[in-house]
């Protein structure tokens, strides 16, 4: 019953292979079993977008999806946003807009903001916050979140897939 | 570089760099307590009673030790008995036994989801597969939910050894405490006022709901001593309760906090870390537990819902002459609500003549309260704000006039404590009065515009700091105060203006229990003025000590040289000046490495005052509230990063907008809680809100280096005053029960409409 | 979350067979959006997951003006949205998809999910019953069609059999001077549970300007999805006026049994019925005339 699955998956651009159990969730995964803790456990009922990942470029609560579904599908996570140690333009104007004070909730909306931008380069601040209502934030209360995400998609011309 | 700051040219204070520990943040590299691994480790779960009040008459883990996999199961057997009384231990009084109780119950479970057994295994699934096999048998007892019903005469007592002091040692209670405050005499006041105004409010509980779950990784070695790895606001406090609640000594457990996931409060107090230590011990490796949501929402604190009767008085002319107030806060299943400081901040912002404030702390069977932002004060203002605003109206003044009319300044007396000292209370009123926002124009149906004002005391206490000079001539600067908000980059900033060095030449770090002398939690808003102020005087202990160094060089009195702008002269001439990096490779041969160090006490620090203004429109057929501007006033005193400055008061005032509208804790009937998950529990998304603007109003504190006053928390007890009052001047209905959901903001429509039709057709 | 097998067939036949075999102890897997968070929780404890993502059936959307439209039962939401046809001809039904969560959920929640989880709260079932939607049911024993206000029987329940699968919707092409429209009301601007929520699809006769054909469904307001069939009927033949509305309005409200719970009291959900109605009604109205 707690057979192990070997699941071949392609994460931040490598392809890769991981041993887990049917019933580990693909955040469990990234966590415990490849030891990438950037994506974060906050609700496990996907309400807070802690744990978002891009899966074939759209963003998903890792946390409602097991480890075994990712097979064949390309998962993006926050620790490969930055190429090398050049930052992603949203990392960057996170932090000149102080976007982030506990950073917990930053990897998920990193990951939602990147899809948004890679959808619609130029959104306006209410696509913005109806492409972010799936990420809690309780420290910062969103404001300088939503003014990096405006700055990050003035800054980036055509992102290079 | 001078000691005092008015009108004082900051080279760094006051700029906006980047925080150093950013990029670890934003590429995920950061490590949370959750983050940790071990080899070896263990994975522990916490059993949690079903029932909100019952005994537990027994606890079988046969069954559980038995599934593959599962290591230890410890109960309250397992912690030895601690005193069951108040111990002025650290800097607030705390009940031991009460504390341990709370961290595994001791044959009575006092809410659903108090803690009564703990299981490691070697994975998660089977620690929590192990839950369903311990056998525990309940006999379960009525529960009470409400300070009402705990408060009424022949109520099911719920902590049979409790007493207060009013009743005295014969009556058994749920009421542990009545504190009361007064000045002049409120009778006479009132007898004086043209108008009267008094209501009775009702608020929820509601959570400080930060993201990051509750974690602990507890390593027993089996020299008997401890570490525990933990997202903790004090690390310090989980040192020192986790070895009380252990029954050890308190040299023998060394805390290393991790990086912290919001607390907002909750996180100043300890439940997973002794359970993470007694687990490790008992199975010889380490054991990281973990809370999920429910277990956060269930069994962690929240803070009180409860009571309060208001009463305030004003001549025609706008003078509050009397203030009257009766507080009963929900303690939790312990005794604990931050009811002694509501009554302290009820009337805080205004210069009262007759006041007469009652607190009740009440013993219900709900988790037990932690500290929540500027803990008491919101539910508090929510009741004092709405009739200051009623009055302003009876007399005819606008809502800010009247709150400068009445502010209080330099000299007005505190409910307690010695009278103000310099104060912002009245400046952030004004800068909200001259704002933008309140000079701009609202128009359209149903839509309002409502302020309140807010008070936090704010603490002082303990810190320790150590400012390094490197070997290339940066520094270091070493303190014990968890980053929760970006202070690291405040410390940074602190002690690059006194050095003189680049901000990104200052490496800030957080230090373990045993790296760093004592220091008090990273809340109380206390972190930047203390904990800075500890960084400035190690920095100034550095720079005591460069010139020495200089002077010896020059063959020179170290009275005779001076530090400005990051290099040492001499008052006398004839030499050259030298920068620290210059110097740095002659330390050596003049007496070695130099360590800046301080250790402080912080007292009487300023308070804090916000004022804060909202624009709502009210749906009239559903009672859906939507804000649509908000702007926020703080007196920071100095702000050393306004970056993080405005963070706080964003995220304070959306903290406060989520108290206002939407969330509170429901129980059913037996008093299980119902909406234990973040669906349920409904805090704002940035869907829900606007821009919050923000206005910092600097009054330096007095006797502070750098004038800067604590901020991380008022910002969070004006909003639901100030969308009470918006509603109120929107659809013309005044709530006076939080939150101010769309069913109840309905119902208050819909009522005054009926009463209007009826008091027609009476005409 | 206890220890579980997954299985991911590629035909219906196969999957069908896997269910059929597992009986009680299968449940289908799609989103997960709602099942893992019940396996979580215990609430659902089958021994195998049967993921039904990789069965072409239904993971497609088709749409003619004859055969009007198939939607796969496993198609997430966010494909909904993205499609012009669906956006054009069955606006009400998009915006129910897009309602269903966050940008998060949408990627992974689909329709037919969303139904089986037999919720009585379900944002996209109400669309599908004004829109007279038909589901596809396959089993061993071959295939039927239940009406989408029949589907789900109790809250947490459908007439699905454990051996059963959920393939397709089938909704006619609108006939002219057709739309529909969505409404719920919840606290927040998203992320909630409907406290109410309201379909409606009207058929106009634009010379006559009467309502030819008329479907009111509601959400959250009973123990199933409900479909306001008096208040529909209350329209068909009648006068687009204020009157006529209003009389269909009070109907749906009295075909609403909703209970307190912590998301609405009874009294207030009642209300949000007649207020949902009558703003579903005119946007469906207003879109109708333009088509």
């Amino acid at each position: 019953m707690d057979k192990k699955t070997v699941v071949e998956t392609t994460i931040n651009g490598e392809q890769m292979e991981f041993l887990c159990e049917p019933r580990q969730s693909l955040l469990e995964v990234l966590r415990d079993v490849l030891g990438m803790t950037g994506s974060k456990e906050g609700c496990l009922t996907g309400d807070c977008g802690a744990c978002t990942v891009l899966v074939d470029g759209r963003a998903v609560c890792s946390c409602l999806m097991l480890g075994v579904e990712a097979e064949g599908h390309k998962i993006e996570t926050v620790e490969g946003l930055a190429q090398g140690s050049k930052l992603h333009p949203l990392q960057q104007k996170f932090l000149e807009n102080a976007s982030l004070q506990c950073g917990i909730c930053t990897p998920g909306f990193l990951m939602s903001a990147k899809a948004l931008l890679d959808d619609n380069p130029h959104p306006s601040e209410a696509e913005i916050r109806y492409a972010l209502a799936g990420n809690l934030c309780r420290c910062t209360g969103y404001d300088k979140i939503v003014h990096a995400v405006l700055e990050a998609s003035k800054a980036s011309t055509s992102k290079a897939a | 570089m001078a000691a005092t700051t008015e009108g004082h040219q900051f080279r760094v204070i006051g700029t906006r760099p980047i925080r150093h520990d950013g990029v670890e943040k934003v590429t995920g590299a950061a490590r949370y307590g959750a983050d940790y691994a071990f080899p070896g480790m263990l994975f522990g779960r916490v059993l949690r009673s079903p029932h909100a009040h019952a005994i537990v008459k027994s606890i079988k883990t046969d069954k559980a030790l038995k599934l593959p996999g599962v290591k230890a199961i410890v109960t309250g057997a397992d912690l030895p008995e601690l005193p069951d009384r108040i111990e002025q231990g650290g800097e607030l009084p705390i009940n031991l036994h009460h504390l341990s109780c709370n961290i595994l119950a001791r044959g009575k479970a006092m809410y659903d989801g108090h803690a009564i057994a703990a299981v490691a295994a070697t994975s998660p699934h089977i620690a929590e597969e192990a839950l369903r096999l311990i056998e525990v048998d309940y006999e379960v007892l009525p529960p009470v939910m409400t300070v009402e019903d705990a408060m009424a005469p022949n109520a099911p007592i719920l902590l049979p050894a409790l007493r207060n002091k009013e009743d005295g040692p014969d009556k058994q209670t749920n009421v542990a405490a009545h504190i009361q405050f007064k000045r002049g005499d409120v009778k006479e006041g009132f007898a004086k006022a043209d108008y009267v105004i008094e209501h009775s409010f009702k608020s929820a509980m509601v959570h400080q709901g930060y993201i990051e779950p509750h974690n602990a990784v507890g390593i027993y070695n089996s020299d008997g001593h401890a570490t525990i790895y933990c997202s903790t606001q004090g690390s310090f406090v989980v040192r020192s309760l986790s070895a009380a609640v252990l029954g050890i000594p308190e040299g023998k457990i060394r805390v290393v906090p991790a990086e912290i996931g919001g607390g907002f409060g909750g996180k100043t107090t300890i439940y997973l870390e002794p359970l993470s230590v007694l687990l490790s011990q008992k199975t010889g490796h380490p054991v990281k537990l973990t809370m999920n949501r429910a277990e956060v929402l269930r069994a962690s604190g929240p803070t009180s819902g409860g009571t309060i009767r208001c009463k305030m008085g004003a001549t025609k002319d706008g003078k509050i002459v009397a203030a009257e107030a009766s507080l009963a806060y929900e303690a939790g299943g312990f005794p604990g609500s931050p009811v002694p400081m509501a009554a302290m901040c009820i009337l805080a912002p205004y210069d009262i003549p007759n006041i007469l404030v009652d607190a009740y702390d009440v013993v219900v069977n709900r988790p037990k309260t932690a500290a929540y932002r500027a803990p008491g004060a919101t539910n508090a203002a929510f009741a004092s704000e709405t009739i200051i605003n009623e009055l302003a109206e009876k007399c005819g003044i606008d809502q800010c006039e009247f709150r400068i009319m009445n502010g209080a300044h330099e000299g007005t007396p505190q409910t307690a404590g010695p009278p103000y000292k310099r104060i912002g209370m009245i400046e952030t009123v004004e800068a909200i009065k001259n704002s933008p926002h309140y000079k701009s124009k609202l128009t359209g149906k149903n839509r309002g515009r409502g302020m309140a004002s807010g008070f936090w005391f704010n603490i002082g206490f303990q810190s320790s700091a150590m400012v390094n000079i490197h070997n290339d001539g940066t520094a270091s600067v070493v303190t014990g105060s968890v980053d929760i908000g970006g202070s690291r980059a405040s410390m940074a900033i602190i002690t690059a203006e006194v050095l003189g060095l680049d901000v990104n030449d200052v490496r800030p770090l957080v230090a373990d229990t045993d790296s760093i002398g004592y220091t008090d939690v990273t809340g109380g808003s206390r972190t930047t003025v203390a904990t800075g102020l500890a960084v400035f005087e190690a920095a100034q202990d550095a720079v005591r000590q460069l010139k020495e160094r200089a002077a010896k060089l020059w063959e020179k009195k170290p009275e005779e040289v001076e530090f400005n702008n990051g290099l040492l002269s001499s008052k006398s001439n004839g030499v050259k000046p030298m920068s620290i990096k210059e110097i740095v490779p002659r330390l050596g041969r003049t007496g070695g490495p130099i360590t800046g160090r301080a250790t402080i006490n912080a007292r009487a620090v300023g308070p804090a005052f916000a004022s804060t203004c909202v624009d709502v429109e009210v749906d009239p057929e559903t009672g859906k509230v939507t804000i649509l501007r908000a702007t926020v006033a703080q007196d920071a005193g100095k702000a050393v990063h306004p970056s993080y400055v405005e963070g706080q008061m964003q995220g304070g005032t959306v903290q406060g907008i989520g108290w206002a509208l939407n969330e509170e804790y429901f129980y059913d009937a037996k008093g299980v809680l119902r909406n234990s998950g973040l669906l349920d529990y409904r805090m704002p998304t940035c869907l829900d809100l606007p821009m919050i603007e923000t206005c910092i109003v600097e009054v330096p504190a007095p006797g502070h280096p750098i004038g800067s006053r604590g901020v991380g928390e008022v910002s969070i007890v004006p909003p639901p005053a100030a969308v009470a009052n918006a509603i109120a001047n929107a659809v013309g209905v005044r709530m006076t029960e939080l939150p101010m959901s769309p069913g109840r903001v309905l119902k208050a429509i819909l009522h005054k409409e009926v009463s209007a039709q009826s008091s027609a057709a009476a005409d | 979350m206890h220890a579980i097998n997954y299985e991911a067939p590629k035909t219906l036949k196969d999957a069908v067979a896997l269910l059929a075999q597992h009986g009680e102890k299968g449940r289908p897997l799609c989103g997960g959006t709602d099942l893992i968070i019940q396996l979580r929780a215990g609430v659902r404890r089958p021994d195998y997951v049967v993921d039904v993502k990789k069965i072409p059936e239904l993971n497609q959307i088709t749409f003619d003006l004859q055969k009007g439209l198939r939607l796969g039962a496993a198609v997430p939401t966010i494909q909904i949205y993205e499609n012009a046809d669906l956006l054009r001809y069955f606006p009400g039904l998009t915006e129910a998809a897009h309602l269903i969560g966050s940008n998060q959920i949408q990627s992974r929640a689909s329709v037919g999910g969303n139904l089986c989880n037999g919720s009585p709260a379900a944002d996209t079932t109400p669309a599908l019953i004004a829109l007279g939607a038909k589901c596809r049911v396959a089993g061993p024993k071959g295939e039927r069609i239940v009406a989408a206000e029949n589907f789900c029987t109790a809250p947490g329940r459908t007439v699905l059999q454990p051996n059963e699968i959920l393939v397709e919707f089938q909704i006619p092409v609108p006939a002219p001077h057709s739309s529909d429209a969505y409404l719920r009301f919840i606290p927040r601007n998203e992320m909630d549970i409907a406290v109410v929520g309201v379909g409606a699809s009207v058929t106009l006769d634009l010379e006559e300007d009467r309502f030819t054909d008329a479907r009111i469904a509601l959400a959250a307001v009973g123990p199933t999805p409900i479909f306001a069939s008096k208040a529909s009927e209350a329209l068909e033949g009648k006068r687009i006026d204020a009157a006529t509305i209003d009389r269909a309005c009070k109907l749906a409200v009295e075909q609403s049994s909703p209970i307190d719970d912590m998301r609405g009291t009874a009294e207030f959900r009642r209300h949000l019925v007649g207020v949902l109605t009558r703003r579903t009604l005119a946007i469906a109205i207003e879109r109708a005339r333009m088509v």
